[in-house]
């Protein structure tokens, strides 16, 4: 045995337990998967953005001699499935019945013997369209003379969706009044996709003996999406395993329930064999779930020495042809309303306007934290402009105004209550660490050359893991999540969580976090995941919720081991349960660490002959769901450095420099992975990353050609440094971590650029700060990007 | 129509449509699903393989063009269960999360170390700058191709 001293410690750096599979190029992901008998579905999509559908006729496709079945929206409203919910209790079709609303819009489902014959045979189908005009224009998306989009929906007179508020206006308003200085910003978020590498898709293998549908799926959701689907198809959801594989990365775009999937389980039903859908880049990037497009109108109030006062802001949100953001019920805006950031603000007001558009549907996507993104967006670009008005140092004007470390648990002006803190400790570190005052004087000297250099700086505190069952569901799911611990006899154990990975490596931090709690090493402990039929419910990975929300119900749930355990060393070693005392993995008699017993001891004796007490049944197993008190809220302090070349406007990220505090830390090399990936992501959406349509909602970025993703030339070499603050009510201190960075780097970069562009009186440039935009800034004829 | 294709050391005979696509054959025909396939666009780099030795897109060569040329996936890079460097060095330096360009990418780095044993940071950017990566942020892979030129010879056991 071990020595006590010798036995394992959970958190640290540890190689990922995945990786073999995946360095073998033995990754299973949905794509990889065959089955007997298997047959291959492809979608028919819409190639205008708003049109009545006058007529289809598929009889070319079905003669086509490799075509088993051709499948319309007029089959499907036959079966009352033309229609589906979203996860925002809206509707979206899933293959058009009347009309078509978004270019890129399901409309035929074609199962053929092969993806090729499938793909042949959609050009057999013979759609005719009657072209209606085309709303694009968020901003004017609710004027009186604009089509109204979604007609089908009764009593729909508009392109309304919801009208949501949070704060205090009136108090907003008196603060505004009776502010020194007030600084305005209109500014753009716009869509962009999250892209995952591996598009989207499923098989669906409905065997009629057993009435049991297997759905192979790219979902981020198997639990929530089995019971999207028991709703949809009235299959028993017992009857219903989504089987979630390896992932491709989701970073949200894997949420959603797509036409696609539904098809596939229709499909399979209809023919009797498995069904095999996968997307392609375009329909990956011009149909599934955007993100952003948020047209924002900023305010910020302050006195003449930097004190800010309040912040108030006005959207209109652009959610596409169907409201199919995934978010919680009581949030159409999603946690916008945490737009105050990390200030100390005497007053607040947001107003959100949501709007249908022929565009695609979606919202919710792209590492965004419920929308978290966009306010972060917001508050570090407004900051920003006050300190531009006011002529004063960005990081001063932060340090001025954070909250203090005492102020926490600190309620926000729209509701929030931060759980803990301590921002300026964290700021100063990245001030110190990237020598702010030395490439200010690097600036200085530059700027008399004529050189353009800028130092950007963004401050974020992130709102994750969402979230208490009585605030936050998904179409009625409460947001909680199940764990599940088996120990073995022989002392190893398998663990069952609710959450997906998509490469955050679950299979490696969530043994960690039972290593840690019980002392089994991580190599000894098997994470399942991704099967419905497998492991408990719960609502699956996204908003950086797994760390926060699943991996304190695998705390929990060790923890439940570890008392079972106490009970059963009692019996082994005959005291009494209390007289022992738990140490690394072993409960021994306190005051005698030599009159022990290990865990792996203890799980043999569990299962074996030891006269357990009165009650207590064998073995060590323990089941938990995990309602979390409130959500975690990690933050960060960033600073970038960016060169612009004052002949093309080309933009250079030189350096980024990320101090991150997600509480306590599991695996320190994960953390980093995380961040670096999402600070990535943020030079993207900066720079490069843009879903834009014409005026007749032709998408102008429905391939890699035309939506740019940075490659390894254009990052710099990521520099990341951490503080640990706690959270008080996470079971071991852990805030969540997979979305900080994509939350935090856009505005900082922003701020980098508009500070390389003093110079030239620019305040604001909207993304992506692409050359023909930062130069027409530069010229004072920038332009929003529509 | 009929192609010879060797995979792997292998020679695997296939009728095939002239339209089939190389990345379709390495994955549907000879189930060799370690080569992923991301964008239509030869964009991504996710189904990067070695022809000859050179990293193609395999997304954009016909499996017929293949035929009579020395094609290497991921599933041939350990030799006789010994991982290559390569491989070691993406799960060493986290050079990976989902998983999915890693095929690519090591057969990239492959490519490289085999022409130029000791890269600069900035040659190895340039290697794989064809290829995209949604979650690491490129900085892991480039020091997993650090490190496996730094234990280019040492012994590791699959």
């Amino acid at each position: 045995m071990a020595t006590i001293e010798e036995r394992p410690i959970g958190f640290g750096r540890l190689r990922r337990k995945e990786d073999a599979r995946f360095i073998r190029g033995q990754g299973k992901f949905v794509d990889d998967v065959k089955l007997p008998g298997m047959l291959h579905g492809a979608l028919l999509r819409s190639p205008v953005a708003h049109a009545r559908i006058v007529s289809i006729d598929t009889s070319a496709a079905l003669a086509h001699p490799k075509v088993h079945a051709v499948i319309t929206g007029r089959d499907l409203e036959a079966q009352g499935l033309a229609w589906m919910p979203t996860m925002s209790r809206d509707t979206q079709a899933v293959l058009a019945t009347d009309k078509v609303r978004f270019q890129g819009q399901e409309v035929a489902f074609v199962i053929a013997d092969d993806r090729y014959s499938a793909r042949d045979a959609l050009q057999l189908i013979d759609v005719e369209y009657e072209t209606l005009p085309a709303v694009i224009n968020a901003r004017t998306a609710l004027a009186p003379e604009v089509p109204v989009i979604r007609d089908d929906k009764e009593g729909q007179q508009d392109n309304h969706i919801f009208a949501w508020e949070s704060g205090d206006q009136a108090a907003t308003d008196a603060v505004f009044a009776r502010a020194e200085v007030v600084v305005e910003q209109d500014m753009l978020y716009p869509r962009v996709h999250p892209a995952p590498l591996e598009t989207c898709g499923a098989i669906a293998d409905f065997e009629p003996a057993a009435g049991k549908l297997t759905l192979w799926c790219t979902t981020q959701a198997p639990h929530a999406h089995r019971t999207v689907y028991a709703l949809l198809t009235g299959l028993a959801e017992h009857k219903i395993r989504v089987i979630s594989p390896d992932i491709g990365g989701g970073f949200g775009n894997k949420v959603p329930v797509y036409p696609g999937y539904v098809c596939a389980i229709v499909g399979s039903i209809a023919v009797g064999r498995p069904v095999k859908w996968m997307e392609d880049r375009s329909e990956n990037l011009m149909s599934t779930g955007f993100a952003r497009d948020y047209v924002m109108k900023g305010g910020i109030a302050a006195t003449r020495d930097g004190k800010i006062l309040g912040i108030r802001v006005e959207v209109i949100a652009d959610h596409g042809a169907f409201n199919a953001s995934a978010q919680p019920t009581n949030y159409p805006a999603g946690f916008f309303h945490v737009f105050t950031g990390s200030y100390d603000l005497e007053a607040a007001h947001c107003h959100v306007r949501g709007v249908y558009t022929n565009k695609a549907p979606g919202g919710v996507a792209y590492s965004c934290s419920f929308r978290v993104t966009e306010a972060v967006y917001l508050v570090e670009r407004m900051v920003d402009c006050l300190a531009d008005e006011l002529g004063a140092d960005p990081a001063e004007l932060r340090l001025k105004n954070l909250i203090a470390p005492d102020q926490f648990p600190y309620q926000c002006k729209t509701g929030w209550v931060y759980d803990s803190g301590d921002y300026e400790n964290t700021l100063r570190k990245a001030l110190a660490r990237i020598g702010y005052d030395e490439l200010r004087r690097e600036q200085a000297e530059k700027r008399m050359r004529g050189e353009l250099m800028g130092i950007g700086i963004g401050f974020f505190t992130e709102a994750v893991g969402a979230g208490p069952r009585k605030h936050m569901d998904i179409l009625g799911l409460g947001m909680a999540d199940g764990a599940q611990l088996r120990v073995h006899p022989t002392g190893t154990a398998q663990l069952g969580i609710s959450v997906q990975t998509q490469g955050q490596g679950h299979e490696t931090t969530f043994a960690q976090i039972v290593a840690e709690e019980l002392g089994i090493p991580p190599e000894d402990i098997d994470v399942v995941h991704g099967d419905t039929d497998l492991t408990p419910y719960g609502l699956g990975t996204y908003g950086s919720r797994s760390t926060p929300v699943s991996g304190a119900a695998t705390a929990l749930v060790a923890r439940k081991v570890r008392d079972r355990a106490r009970i059963v060393a009692g019996a082994m070693l005959e005291v009494s349960p209390e007289d022992l005392t738990w140490v690394k993995g072993r409960w021994h008699v306190k005051g005698d660490p030599e009159q022990g017993a290990t865990i792996q001891e203890i799980a043999m004796a569990a299962h074996g002959s030891v006269d357990l007490p009165d009650g207590i049944e064998a073995g060590l197993d323990a089941e938990t769901v995990y309602n979390p008190p409130n959500l975690t809220f990690p933050f960060g302090a960033y600073i970038c450095v960016v060169d612009i070349d004052p002949d093309t406007a080309k933009v250079t990220v030189r350096r980024f420099l990320a101090v991150d505090d997600c509480g306590t830390r599991i695996n320190p090399m994960i953390i980093e992975g995380q961040v670096h990936g999402g600070l990535t992501d943020g030079v993207g959406m900066a720079l490069m990353e843009l879903i834009a349509f014409d005026e007749e909602g032709n998408c102008l970025g429905g391939s890699l050609m035309d939506y740019l993703i940075p490659t390894a030339r254009e990052v710099p070499d990521w520099e990341t440094d951490f503080t640990v603050t706690p959270s008080p009510h996470h079971p071991f201190g852990a805030k969540g971590i997979g979305e900080c960075a994509t939350v935090g780097s856009p505005p900082t970069i922003v701020n980098a650029i508009c500070d390389a562009l003093k110079p030239y009186g620019v305040r604001h440039v909207d993304m992506p700060c692409t050359p023909s935009r930062v130069w027409e800034a530069m010229q004072g004829t920038g332009r929003p990007p529509q | 129509m009929q192609v010879t294709v060797s995979v792997n050391g292998e020679e695997y005979t296939r009728y095939v449509e002239p339209r089939l696509l190389l990345v379709h054959f390495l994955r549907d025909e000879l189930e060799l699903t370690g080569t992923h396939w991301g964008c239509d666009t030869s964009n991504c780099g996710t189904c990067v393989v070695l022809m000859d030795g050179e990293p193609v897109k395999s997304c954009t060569v016909l499996a017929a063009t293949a035929a009579g040329h020395e094609i290497r996936t991921v599933e041939g890079l350990a030799l006789d269960g010994v991982l290559d460097p390569v491989q070691q060095g993406f799960t060493e330096e986290h050079g990976l999360q989902c998983g999915f360009c890693t095929p690519g990418m090591m057969l990239t780095a492959r490519a490289l170390l085999d022409r130029n044993p000791d890269p600069t940071d900035q040659e190895i950017r340039e290697a794989i700058s064809g290829q995209i990566c949604r979650c690491t942020g490129y900085g892991t892979i480039v020091r997993s191709i650090r490190w496996a030129a730094e234990h280019a010879t040492d012994e590791i056991v699959s």
